[in-house]
């Protein structure tokens, strides 16, 4: 499978630029890739259209940075600010309609499997948190109950970004918002928990302040999705027009929001089988490692 | 399992893992040996889709369509299906249906009524993603008050959603709509999803003859590459491209992209004809051409309305019928030109609506000449007898009118 990402001779006087970097230095086919890329490599996202300092782009560009290997992967997202980000990014992306990314990744990863038995082919889901925990609730679970094989991962802005600020389920209570007039009423809801209840091997909260831990997790999730069973990761992207915050100030926001005792502290879960399996990787590196230097 | 170029995936003249010869779709449906077998339309799905390698299905339980979604669980049991799955709603279905034609499978499912309807958002976009995913409507009744029973009213709302759409008369007609489905679904030029009809409980819980082709022998795996879009699988990168890119926020482009791509959409469901009157012998049937009386329906109604025919013809009377067999494309041109001599036009409908009649109304001339009806709705039956008793009644309504006012 080693050098699959070529270009056609003809096209080269056609393509655009942006296409060529990629060819010759997008960071494909590299088990080492990372977020230290940035700055030596074409990234996979390009020019996104979301607001300025918009945290979720930071996101993205950790995220696409981190996956294990994106030549075989394939992306599904749903209806929201994430939407105007995917035509961006260079893997194969589908979307489809609002809130039914799960079971989308559900069919493909099961259509996949078939066409491709002895390959891998990893199944990203990356949606906002009204697509994952309202609208789509029903179809995240279902997927979990059912062991499917792909990673879920929420950017959790809390609220509806994208149709300007409305109340959602990952809110915090009391919150001041569009529908919600008089401040939200219930709490948080509490996903990662009823994630791990419903069925996930790996599940992660966290903010995207911190690149090598966004490479860590998302790297985790993906391979134990691969071999173990399904995963998820919420990962705090302020919507900092909706919270009154200027363009410079969502790292500080997820910063605050991460620290002890605040609601994205990073927490993770790790099923007793992903463990054993991160276990094995790590043996195995180290082995690889020893071998190096002998 | 599909490309051309995977060797794994059994080609033309070879055998596939259950020893079925993939057989070439012209030569499965015109030349191979049928043999006639007395089964249910439940049954008759299980047989078709035993020979249409299907990649992938989601069942989900609702009558009248559940016993044909839970045989072809068993197709899967045996091997001949590659991968299937219960979903958790109708609307999760078509989802996962859409999910793994995204990534390039041959996928089939079933639903019927208050499915058909909780499943409605999916429909439209299959077609606007160009998915050619095959769905059998066991059509019944839409709550509320809730019925269970046999009724075409679902069929109305699916008319616009840019699905091929044709509606079995039988289970012979469920046998070869099917498989002739998927070819006519997957060429380059059309690639969007059909919706073969069939009436629930009258097709699907009855018993019929019906002339199979060879259980050994099957339709050749879905070629993912053979499509006007790309298939999701990254066997293609790099790219910067999704299959619905264009709810992007510059409205002069997502106006003029949505536009023409519906049209599109339109389009090539009138391709479609090309493919189809051959394999259907023409999107109609008539039968006694010249009658001045005609009668047009589609699905098990034309049955009603054959008998109809014969009560007539026993008293010396000559009575026509269309058999219309494509909703989508409508036969409209072939409905206009068969009607042209008609004095008067009936169109019996299961359901309340009308919508059938509604359709012919809009596309012929002279349109004064459409009775709609008889109607029945929420699982009552239609007698030949109703039939004749309602063109009876308009005759005898007009003579009045005549003896009046001539």
């Amino acid at each position: 499978m080693a050098n699959r990402i070529q270009i056609n001779k003809e096209f080269i006087d056609i393509m655009p630029q942006d296409y060529l970097d990629l060819v010759d230095s997008g960071t494909f086919e590299n088990p080492n890739r990372g977020w230290k890329d940035f700055g030596t490599a074409t990234e996979l996202i390009a020019e996104h259209s979301l607001c300025a300092g918009c945290p979720e782009s930071i996101a993205f560009r950790h995220i696409m940075a981190s996956i294990p290997n994106p030549e075989d992967t394939v992306m599904v997202g749903s209806t929201g600010c994430t939407s105007l980000v995917f035509p961006m990014i260079a893997v194969h992306n589908i979307h489809s309609l609002f809130g039914n990314q799960n079971a989308i990744a559900t069919g493909l990863k099961r259509a996949l499997a078939v066409r491709f038995p002895d390959r891998v082919k990893d199944v990203i889901v990356l949606a906002g948190d009204g697509a994952t925990v309202d609208i789509g609730l029903d179809m995240t679970l279902q997927s979990w109950f059912r062991k499917e094989r792909f990673t879920t991962i929420c950017f959790d802005n809390e609220l509806y970004a994208n149709t300007g600020g409305q109340e959602s389920g990952l809110m915090q209570k009391g919150f001041l918002a569009k529908m919600a007039p008089v401040g939200k009423r219930f709490e948080k809801v509490r996903l990662p928990e009823i994630a791990r209840e419903s069925g996930c091997d790996y599940v992660a909260i966290m903010t995207a302040s911190k690149p090598s831990l966004v490479e860590k997790v998302i790297k985790q999730a993906v391979l134990i999705a691969r071999e173990i069973g399904p995963t998820y990761v919420q990962i705090y992207t302020p919507c900092i027009l909706e919270i009154g915050k200027q363009s410079m100030e969502g790292l500080q926001e997820m910063r605050t929001s991460e620290a002890p005792g605040e609601r994205f502290k990073f927490r993770e879960f790790i099923s007793p089988e992903a463990q054993s399996f991160l276990d094995g990787l790590a043996e195995k590196k180290k082995a690889e490692k020893i071998a190096a230097t002998t | 399992m599909a490309t051309q170029t995977d060797s794994r995936v059994p080609q033309i003249g070879q055998r596939n893992k259950k020893g079925q010869l993939v057989t070439d779709p012209n030569e499965l449906f015109f030349l191979s040996p049928r043999t006639s077998s007395f089964l249910t339309g439940s049954e008759v799905i299980r047989e078709a889709i035993r020979r249409a390698s299907v990649d992938f299905s989601v069942a989900y339980p609702i009558t009248p369509q559940s016993e044909a979604s839970s045989l072809v669980g068993e197709l899967y049991a045996e091997g001949y299906v590659g991968d299937y799955m219960r979903g958790e709603s109708e609307f999760a279905v078509m989802g996962q249906c859409a999910g793994a034609a995204f990534g390039g499978a041959r996928v089939f499912t079933t639903t019927a009524g208050p499915g058909t309807l909780r499943a409605f958002e999916n429909f439209p976009m299959w077609a606007g993603s160009r998915l050619p995913i095959q769905v059998v409507f066991t059509v019944r009744g839409i709550n509320s008050p809730l019925t269970i029973q046999p009724d075409t009213l679902e069929i109305a709302f699916m008319l616009e959603t840019g699905m091929l759409l044709w509606h079995a008369e039988s289970a012979q007609d469920l046998f070869d709509y099917m498989l002739k489905g998927y070819y006519v679904a997957e060429q380059p030029e059309v690639h969007l999803p059909i919706g073969v009809i069939c009436d629930g409980f009258f097709v699907t819980h009855t018993k019929d003859m019906v002339m199979m082709t060879p259980e050994d022998r099957t339709l050749p795996h879905y070629d993912p590459y053979r499509s006007p879009v790309v298939c999701m699988d990254m066997e293609v990168p790099p790219v910067r491209m999704m299959r619905d890119p264009f709810v992007m926020k510059s409205n002069y482009i997502s106006y003029m992209t949505h536009a023409s791509w519906q049209l599109e959409i339109r389009a090539a469901i009138e391709r479609s004809r090309k493919h189809t009157v051959p394999l259907l012998d023409g999107l109609i049937d008539v039968e006694n051409p010249d009658a001045e009386i005609m009668l047009i329906s589609s699905g098990t109604a034309v049955s009603q309305a054959r008998e109809a025919i014969r009560l007539f013809r026993a008293r010396g009377e000559k009575v026509g019928l269309i058999k219309i067999k494509t909703l989508r494309p409508f036969p409209t041109e072939e409905i206009r030109k068969a009607t042209e001599h008609a004095k008067h036009i009936f169109v019996p409908e299961f359901n309340v609506a009308g919508w059938l009649a509604r359709e012919i109304k809009s596309t012929i001339d002279r349109n004064h000449r459409v009775v709609a009806g008889p109607h029945v709705a929420g699982g009552m039956t239609m007698p030949p007898e109703i039939i004749v008793e309602e063109i009876e009644k308009h005759m005898a309504h007009r003579r009045n009118k005549e003896l009046v006012h001539g």
